[in-house]
């Protein structure tokens, strides 16, 4: 389905992820950001953004552990930057697909 | 459904020592803390051995009196329906190989040793607590605890750390 974010009008799955990645630009981030009380979108989160959408273009296996050990951010900066649900929230803002793990 | 009240913590109670004892509740606290839930793990009983500095990352897999050890067959390239008599878990070093199986196995799927994954439930705000009666029963001191332990509690602290609407209290 269709929806109007920062006044792009992008394709959404029912949880109002971005079902393209490539429609995402940095002020549908900020809307998204600010829809889930993330933010304001400092470098620090455009950091984590770009990494994950990295690893989405690579169809690679996004877990915490993972992220934590990047050397992009740590565990405790990613609960920091996205509170209540990081992973979950960071792909959202992200513009790619909600993580399907458990770890 | 709209008086479906949302999971706010949750508080997992290790009373188990074995890998598989263990396991199951480091990765749903874990989980509750990516669905942005609190969470709050306290070892009890055998399940202190999880959090004695010594023993945490050397946890092993109960073979012994454990009748479905089958399905750890497709670890091996044979079908879940091949049987594992329970007196051969008994062997020497049987315990020790499926433990090294299922460490391999979950490494595969980014499932951290013990001692890491404490460190990320810990990082990511999750508490961890030792029980205080077993401590003195095993005669553990909080010293030959990880060190990043947040506390070791009474039954009665325990309880009071999980006042709150929408807490669970899960026995593992």
């Amino acid at each position: 389905m269709q929806k109007t974010i920062a006044g792009t009008t992008v394709e959404v799955n029912e949880e109002s992820y971005l079902t393209d990645m490539n429609q995402w630009t940095t002020a549908i981030a900020d809307a998204i950001a600010a829809e889930e009380s993330v933010g304001p979108l400092t470098e620090a989160h455009h950091k984590v953004l770009n990494y994950l959408r990295d690893l989405q273009k690579q169809s690679a296996t996004i877990t915490i552990r993972g992220v934590g050990k990047s050397g992009v951010v740590t565990t405790k900066e990613l609960y920091d930057l996205f509170p209540g649900g990081p992973l979950k929230k960071a792909s959202k803002i992200a513009g790619i697909p909600k993580p399907v793990g458990c770890i | 459904m709209s008086d479906t009240q949302p999971v706010k913590k949750v508080c997992i109670i290790v009373s188990k020592g074995s890998l598989d004892g263990v396991y199951p509740a480091l990765i749903m606290a874990n989980g509750a803390r990516m669905e942005g839930i609190e969470a709050s793990l306290f070892f009890t009983f055998f399940g202190l051995n999880a959090l004695n500095k010594t023993t945490l990352d050397h946890l092993k897999v109960a073979t012994v009196g454990n009748p479905a050890l089958n399905m750890a067959m497709p670890m091996l390239g044979m079908p879940m329906t091949m049987p594992f008599p329970t007196w051969m878990g008994a062997l020497p070093g049987v315990s020790a190989f499926a433990t090294s199986l299922m460490n391999k196995e979950m490494e595969k799927l980014d499932i951290p040793p013990v001692q890491e994954f404490l460190e990320l439930i810990s990082d990511s705000g999750g508490k961890i607590f030792a029980c205080k009666l077993a401590m003195d029963m095993f005669k553990l001191k909080k010293e030959d605890l990880w060190d990043r332990v947040d506390d070791v509690l009474t039954v009665g602290q325990f309880y009071e750390d999980a006042a709150g609407e929408g807490t669970h209290i899960i026995f593992t």
